[in-house]
Parts: C-alpha cells; structure tokens; sequence
C-alpha cells in the first residue's frame, strides 16, 4: 500500500516559483501521470516526492507518514530514469538483477526475486542470454525487469520514452501499462506528450506554469477540461477556439459567434464579461450544405478512414475531423454545423471553463 | 518547375548499398514524400537529386536534362535541412533575401523587396523581418530557413524532414502551410521523412523505402488500403495494422496460400452475437476514440472503436472483422491481391 500526498507544496529556485501551493493525493495502486509543457513544474514535483529536491514550504506524506524532509533512500521510492541503456556486457539476468546487487542482498534472493520478474514479463526463458541478440520487444521487457525488480513503494518515472521513436513508444506505452495491471504499484509518471498520458493514465494531472490546473481520469479531462490551457494541450489536432460573444446569464442555452446563434449546453452559472471563448474539438464539427457557419476549404489532409478539413471562416480558421467518405475539395465553401451538446465555454479573462450542463459531472481548479 | 526524375540509380558508400537500382519519376508540380525508417536510403537518395552525392550508376534528369554529372549549382535545386541554418548575423529580411543577391541572380532592389516580403506574409514572418536571427524561436528559424528556399523558384524543392525539430502544434501548422505553398506555386517536391502523418497528409504520392530500395510508389490512399507488403503495411496507421499468423479470426475469403493475415485496428468491430470470443487486455482512451487490445486464443489484437467504449480490462466480447477489409500475405510477405475485396471495403465503409 503506497499513498502519496502532496499537501501545499511551493518550490522556489530564487526569484523563479516552479511549483505554486500544490495539493493532491495520488492513491494506492494508481498510475498517475503529470503532464504540461516544459517548465510547468512536473519535474521539481516529482523531484520532490523522489526526495532529490527539497520544498521550500508544504509536506509530502507517503502513506500518512511525513517523509518531507527524508533522504530519497529512506524513502522507499524507485526512481526510474533511462528505460533503455541496458549494460551490453552484461547477459539478461546479471541486468534485471542489477539493482538488486547494488543493493547487496542475499543470492538466494536475488536469485528469486529476478526469475520472480522475468517469469512475469515471459522473459525467463532468456535469462542466460546476452542481451545483444535479443528482438527489441524483449530488450524492453528487459529494461523494465530491471526497473521494477526492486519492490519499492512506488515508482517514480521521468519521460522514460523520451528518446525512442513513435512506433516504438507506442509499443512501449502498452506494454507498461500491462505490465502495471499485473503489478499495481502506485506510479508517478511524467511526461510532455499528451498521448502517452491519455494511453497509460489512471488519472492525469495536468500542470501549466507551476500550478495543477486538473486532475481527473483521461476521458473527463479531454471532455470536460478545467481550463482553456487543458481543452488546448489535451487532443491532436488541437480543440478549436472561437471569439463568441459573452454577457451570458445562468441557464443561457445559446452564445452569438459573429452574429449568428450557436446552441451549447445550457450554463450553470452567469459570464460577465464582454466577450467569450468556445471550445469545439475537430471531431464535434460536421460539414454540412448551409449550417451556423460558412467557410473556404484551406486544407485537406488525408489519414486513413479520417480526413482532416482545415476551414477559413469569419469566425476563424477551424479544423474539422470527417469520415473520409465526406467529399470536399480546396476552394470549395462549405457549411459547419457544431455538437451542440459537447462544445465547452471558457472565461476570456481567467482562462476557467464556465460551469454548465457538459461539466455537470465534475469541477476542479 | 519541372520534372524530377532517377534511373536506375545505386550509390554504395563502402560496404553500404545506400540506393540501390532506384528509379522514380516527380511529375511537374507533384509533391513526392520518401517515407521510411533510419538507413533506408531516403536521405541519400535527395542528395543525389541536389547533386551533393555522385552516383555509382543510373541516371539523373531534371525537366528532361540529363544532371548526373552536373555541379550542385547548375541543377537548380533548392535544399531545406532539417537544422536550419541562418546566418546569426543577418535580419531575417537579409536572410531570405541571401539566395536573391547571389552573384549572377541580377535582381532590383525593388524586386528583392517585393518577393521577400511576399515569402514571409506566406510564411506568417512578417512581423519578424526587422529581428536578428537569434532572436527568434525555433519554429520562427525554421520558417525562415524554409522561406529562403522559397524565395528563389528553382526547377524542385528538395526537403530533408524539414519540419521534425518543431514542436507538435507548430508541425500541423506548418504542414498545412507548405501543402498549400507548393499547390500554390505548383512546385515539384520531392520530401524526405520518417514520420508517417506528413507522409500521408502532404504527399501526391508516397515512396516507400526498405534498406535502400522503393519498395511501394503510390497514392496515400494506395499504399493505406493496398500495401504490396507486409513491410508496407507496417508503415502507415496508428494504432499498427494487426498482423495474425493463425487463422484465428475464421475468416471465409482467407486464400489458402495466405501465411499472414493483416486487419487494421478499425476494421476490427465488437459483435456480441456472432464472431470469435476475446478478451479485453488493455484499454485506451484517446479521447476521439478509444483503442482495445484483445487477446483472442493465442493472438494478440488492436481494435480502434468510437469515443464511448464501457468495456473495462477483463471483460469478454466477441469480434469480427469488417466485411472485405483484410490483407492476406503470402510466405514472403506479398500481399495476395483480390480486385472484388477492395469493392466490398469500399461499400464496407461507406454504410
């Protein structure tokens, strides 16, 4: 049992704040990914909780004990680097069983706890192996052998993926989330890549300029995003984003963009200001003959059963995902018709997406 | 703008065949894209066309010219490097305007003025032409070093993965934009890349490279739907085209000369009723749609499936395969073809 929590957590390197009044709890057994641009503040956190930086203020607690100011080896904590540098010299048991020699422990166990892994990783038929003429599949395996071989509380990994290539990452993301279902230990995972976190993630944290601005399981944070930082990061191609007007009361059901009248859930609370932004994903925008908008056909980008149509209107350019059996060409002008019910309000000054009826579910940040 | 074309070309560096017996033909105004992975010859292959590497045989032509023997200069062409490189020193105006005020270019003032101003409104740089190189982003540099090519109109663009050192917003932008660009200029160019999105959205056509020869030329749509290989196959779509050695997924149209049975992950479908029983391994929310991995008997398979998916980790379905949509391979990893599946996929897709 691994609980991690974080209670108001600041940590300032001189003038600069990488990580603002953080708190949260990642449970026992959950796969856990921080995820936001560079130098959001997901690293020093992790750092943190690794007990490799110490907060300038708040506490870290793994289950309910204080271990703020512990060393990271009084911690309990794997943290896992490189995935991938296995030692060439070395066959497949001297690597998976290397942390555990490092550590001095008896042969006998050592001895069972490796062939405990690679019989879990169906590696265990290759252990007197060189890892030199292993498939690359089974050099993963390996690499993760070694990472989890020590029972630790909880893993902490740092953009473990960094550096392979996307089919090879794709791969990877899959096996360790399997790998995870068997295991179950609380992980830690950062990473910038919105794909990964959305494949792996239990729940994602998403941070953006040292404050958590969501936590919330993947298909919430895509649908229902807190912020209009979130709607943007989350989803390739990106939400698109358009001037509406505002001065909105609670319970409106329709929002005017460029004049004409756009249906959207109906809002749970009132928006003051003068203007409004309105989230629509690709995928929630249909291309019809008349429809709310009107545009030109910038683009259109082939990709297998889908095709990507990039439309020039008044109100911006928009992207729009469509079946490929949708016939348009560049040039052509074409109608848009939005999914009323799953476009998303934002605050054009506070970035928060105003509460309504498609947020109804769940409100954080 | 003109016609690129390679006969028969090989290039060995050593004990390296880089090329071998490579021949393609860019059509006047066709956007080609060289797709593959690392080593596959892709890059060699460009700089044969620039006239940077000589070839050990075959034939180089540009809009009918005979190039093979011809000095970098004389060809033409226009490069653009995956690093760009500018010169730190100069405005960005002074670098686009570089190529124009090359000796023997005799371009007026007034020209030069016009055509870099007209390159950096269609690279959206405009209001960066006053800075100095190093005070621009990295997606600001590399518009830059692909608007000096621009601003000269040579016969062909040759670009070597211009676009992978930006980040993942920035590369749809500029996708899009350099589409649009070469549609507009009518340029031939000829795109070297690993990364299958660009291959699929920008290119006329796609190339296919294995360890230095083309293996597959063709429409995007092509080499998706009617990969010649399993090699192919591989290359394009996301989640990976499932390939399955046992003939697991009983399906009727299986030729039985077939060794390999490849099925995209789309064309996977839930069918409670009737189909094969499997297991739900994994699951993956990506927010437009949710991705499955099923393990059924011994095999393991990827089902790509809309946005709400309630089936959790354990769970047991049963599933069938999309009317016409499967590939068969032979033993060597040749696509056994069939005229009448690729219809039925058609109607398949279109209900």
């Amino acid at each position: 049992m691994a609980e991690i929590r974080i209670e108001n957590l600041n940590k300032s390197f001189g003038d600069f704040v990488a990580v603002r009044d953080s708190s949260f709890t990642i449970r026992d057994g959950e796969f856990f990914v921080m995820l936001g641009p560079s130098g959001c503040g997901k690293t020093t956190t992790l750092r943190m909780i690794a007990g490799l930086e110490l907060p300038t203020s708040g506490r870290i607690l793994l289950d309910e004990e204080d271990v703020t100011f512990r060393r990271g080896s009084e911690r309990d904590i794997a943290f896992v680097f490189q995935l991938f540098a296995l030692y060439p010299h070395m066959n497949v048991r001297r690597n998976t069983s290397f942390p555990l020699r490092v550590q001095r422990l008896p042969r006998s166990e050592i001895k069972a706890r490796t062939e405990e892994v690679a019989k879990m990783l169906r590696i265990d038929h290759l252990l007197d192996k060189s890892v030199g003429g292993l498939s690359s599949g089974d050099r993963q395996r390996v690499a993760l052998g070694r990472a989890i071989v020590r029972r630790a509380k909880a893993f902490l990994m740092d953009e473990p993926l960094g550096a392979l290539d996307a089919e090879f990452r794709e791969l990877m993301c899959e096996e360790l989330r399997l790998l995870h279902n068997r295991v179950g230990a609380t992980t830690v995972y950062v990473t910038h890549d919105q794909i990964e976190a959305m494949s792996m993630a239990d729940r994602i944290c998403v941070m953006n300029g040292g404050e958590v601005l969501q936590i919330a399981p993947p298909v919430e944070i895509y649908e229902r995003p807190a912020t209009r930082f979130v709607a943007g990061f989350i989803g390739s191609p990106a939400m698109n984003f358009l001037e509406a007007e505002g001065g909105l009361a609670a319970g409106a059901e329709t929002i005017r963009v460029r004049g004409r009248s756009v249906a959207m859930p109906r809002l749970h609370e009132a928006l003051d200001h003068r203007e409004a932004v309105l989230g629509v994903r690709p995928e929630h925008i249909r291309i019809v003959s008349d429809g709310v908008l009107r545009g030109r056909v910038f683009g259109v980008e082939y990709m297998g059963t889908r095709q990507l149509v990039t439309v020039d209107t008044e109100a911006g350019r928009l992207k729009v995902r469509a079946p490929n059996t949708v016939r348009v060409d560049y040039g052509e002008t074409v109608g848009l018709e939005f999914d009323s019910q799953r476009v998303v309000l934002f605050h054009p000054a506070t970035d928060r997406a105003v509460r309504s009826e498609l947020a109804a579910g769940q409100a954080y940040g | 703008m003109a016609e690129v074309s390679l006969q028969n070309v090989s290039k060995r560096f050593g004990d390296t065949e880089a090329v071998r017996e490579l021949s393609l033909t860019a059509a006047d105004g066709e956007f080609i894209v060289l797709l593959g992975p690392t080593g596959a010859g892709k890059t060699t292959t460009l700089r044969l066309i620039a006239g940077l590497e000589r070839p050990d045989h075959g034939r180089v032509t540009i809009g009918g010219a005979d190039m093979t023997r011809t000095a970098p200069a004389e060809r033409d062409v226009c490069f653009v490097f995956q690093q760009y490189s500018l010169y730190p020193h100069y405005s960005v105006f002074d670098n686009l305007a570089f190529p124009l005020r090359a000796p023997g270019r005799r371009f007026t003032k007034t020209e030069i003025d016009a055509r870099v101003r007209e390159v950096a409104a269609l690279l959206r740089i405009e209001s960066k032409l006053g800075n100095r190189a190093t005070q621009l982003s990295g997606g600001e540099m590399q518009r830059v070093a692909i608007g000096r090519a621009l601003v000269r109109s040579p016969s062909v663009y040759l670009m070597d993965e211009p676009l992978s050192s930006l980040d993942a917003k920035l590369r749809e932008d500029l996708r899009i934009e350099l589409k649009r660009i070469q549609r507009e200029l009518g340029a031939t160019v000829v795109y070297v890349t690993h990364d299958q999105l660009e291959a699929m959205t920008m290119a006329d056509r796609i190339g296919v490279m294995a360890r230095g020869k083309l293996v597959q030329l063709g429409t995007p749509r092509d080499i998706y739907e009617r990969p010649e290989s399993i090699y192919v196959a591989r290359r394009l779509g996301s989640p990976q085209i499932n390939l399955i050695e046992s003939d697991a997924l009983a399906l009727t149209d299986r030729p039985s000369r077939a060794v390999t049975t490849g099925v995209r992950p789309e064309d996977i479908v839930l069918n409670p009723t009737s189909g094969i029983p499997a297991e739900v391994l994994a699951v993956e929310h990506l927010g437009v749609e949710t991705v499955l991995l099923l393990g059924a008997g011994s095999d393991r398979l990827h089902a790509l499936l809309g946005v709400r998916e309630p089936l959790r980790v354990g769970d047991r379905t049963r599933i069938t395969v999309r009317d016409g949509a499967a590939l068969y391979f032979d033993a060597a990893g040749n696509r056994i073809g069939d005229a009448d599946r690729m219809q039925r996929r058609e109607v398949a897709n279109g209900a």
